[in-house]
């Protein structure tokens, strides 16, 4: 009944049955899993408190990640943010969250995959940075991660979320349109409007390669989080500001798809290009798997 | 591309340890998986792996995750990070080695496991993506499914009836059959059915189904506990 395969499916459903976004989800989760409307949001409401104790715990000054490239950038520009800075606090503070999550994740520790664990950052950074500037509710929070979740299950079904089978345009990329319509949500903008957001961000990031370096998730991913944050709240503040996508967010997905299958394998998480074989690269991988 | 029903909850999820779904979170559910199909102690393991598991699996910890799985850790169990450690101490060898699988996909591992009854069981798994797997050979016979749901798999002989009578049984206990799959080596030899099922089976349908003629092994897998 509320199953959906596109954007353009669920946007219909919400004009026909006059409910948001999150609304759909929830119902489709509950035909789906035989779960009761409370326990769904519940479990939701546990993802976000667990994102929340991943920022926490990534704040903090001392953290190393398995690799040792990464770690402590999130306290300094959570530092500088609150002083300096050219982007606002909401942004350096969207992006100081997003670095949290990743270098938390980098260590080993507990975090939510959304949708992917080298993409964590994003989608908390964003929502968790609003909640408090804007202060929006717990509940229009969780909401808004309902939000996040449609978007990437429309790009799960009809392309892929893994950077081994798209690249990074499949992680980041996805989670940059999650977090952009989860923000356009939160600000009371339409259904339409969330995925213009997503089409937008989505499009900023297309063709972006994986290429970890060493193969571990820690550069670029971890700053790569932080831009596509930024991507996140401008693509959901010219949303919100009426400007649509000239590409419907459905046509995006399949680009990307196709961007994803002819993309080398050696752009494909396998650490055999871009940024992983940069001399800097490859002398540190020669050092630390050998 | 493996495109089921997709829950909301592999994509604002799992809650794993880092740092990659796919190298860390998928590696200890498929090890994970591998433990319960082999469903006995277990005293060495070997890991193939492929592709990019093959050249990245020492920084993403998909060694640690996949030995993990094999001692029954889930994705989000923060003792991953020494699983190292905790295997030798139960006692367990293990040893990884680099494999070409062909066209497999990229994250695929082959695990062998000697149980301490000298029984070997192999298991193929592949992590697909977000944390998601798919186990796609046991003891050399193709087989497909997911750990999304329920899992029944069964070891029989390929004879008349057997399917009719596992399906009666499941819906007369009350459980209905999301898929099912029946692979077999050849007309009339060893046989498997991989049974997913929208309700958990009780250890009495089990029972029951192991004790039907033609069965030779019942292996269930439950759903990921760290979603309840
Ligand atoms: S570069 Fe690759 S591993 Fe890193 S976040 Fe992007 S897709 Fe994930």
């Amino acid at each position: 009944m509320y199953q959906f395969n596109h954007a353009s499916e669920l946007l219909q459903m919400c004009e026909n049955h006059k409910l948001d976004i999150s609304e759909v989800l929830i119902l489709a989760e509950m035909e789906e899993s035989g779960r009761s409307r409370d326990a769904i949001r519940g479990l939701m409401e546990k993802q976000y408190q667990i994102m929340k104790e991943s920022i926490r715990k990534g704040l903090s000054p001392d953290i190393k990640s398995v690799g040792g490239l990464i770690g402590g950038n999130a306290h300094k520009l959570s530092v500088y943010g609150q002083e300096k800075g050219f982007c606002g606090k909401t942004v350096l503070k969207a992006v100081s969250y997003a670095l949290a999550v990743t270098e938390i994740n980098a260590a080993m520790g507990k975090i939510v995959a959304a949708p992917t664990a080298g993409a964590s950052g994003i989608v908390p950074g964003v929502i968790v940075a609003l909640q408090e500037d804007q202060k929006y509710s717990d509940v229009k929070a969780v909401e808004a991660l309902f939000v996040a979740a449609a978007i990437g299950r429309i790009i799960a079904i009809n392309a892929t979320l893994s950077g081994a089978e798209g690249g990074c345009q499949a992680e980041c990329g996805s989670a940059s349109a999650m977090a952009a319509a989860a923000a356009v949500n939160m600000a009371g903008g339409s259904p339409e409007m969330c995925m213009d957001a997503a089409a937008v961000a989505l499009k900023g990031l297309l063709g972006l390669v994986c290429d970890p370096v060493a193969g571990l998730v820690e550069v670029p991913c971890s700053k790569r989080n932080a831009s596509s944050a930024v991507n996140a709240l401008i693509c959901a503040d010219m949303a919100l500001a009426g400007i649509k996508s000239f590409i419907p967010f459905d046509e995006v997905v399949d680009a990307m798809y196709r961007v994803g299958r002819k993309m080398s394998p050696d752009l494909r998480e396998t650490a055999q290009g871009g940024c992983a074989i940069t001399p800097t690269a490859l002398q540190y991988a020669k050092r630390i798997l050998e | 591309m493996i495109n089921t029903a997709v829950s909301i909850f592999e994509i604002i999820g799992p809650v794993m340890v880092g740092p990659s779904s796919s190298h860390t979170a998928g590696a200890a559910r498929i090890g994970n998986i591998a433990r319960r199909i082999c469903a006995r102690d277990i005293k060495r393991v070997d890991f193939y792996l492929h592709g990019s598991f093959a050249r990245t699996y020492k920084g993403h910890g998909t060694g640690k995750a996949l030995l993990g799985g094999i001692l029954g850790m889930s994705a989000s169990d923060e003792r991953i990070r020494d699983s190292y450690q905790l295997a030798r101490a139960a006692g367990i060898d293990f040893e990884f080695h680099t494999v070409d699988l062909g066209d497999a996909h990229p994250n695929t591992v082959k695990i062998i496991m000697q149980a301490t009854d000298g029984e070997t069981f192999e298991v193929t798994g592949s992590s697909i993506g977000g944390g998601k797997v798919v186990i796609t050979s046991i003891n050399d016979m193709v087989v497909e499914f997911t750990g999304q749901y329920p899992t029944i798999i069964t070891n029989h002989l390929d004879k008349p009836g057997v399917v009719a009578h596992v399906t009666s049984m499941l819906s007369s206990n009350g459980i209905n059959i999301a898929f099912l799959k029946v692979f077999r080596q050849a007309r009339g030899s060893q046989a498997s059915m991989v049974i997913e099922t929208d309700q958990e089976v009780g250890n009495d349908v089990l029972a029951e189904l192991g004790a039907l003629p033609s069965m030779s092994r019942i292996v269930f897998i439950d759903t990921d506990k760290q979603l309840e």
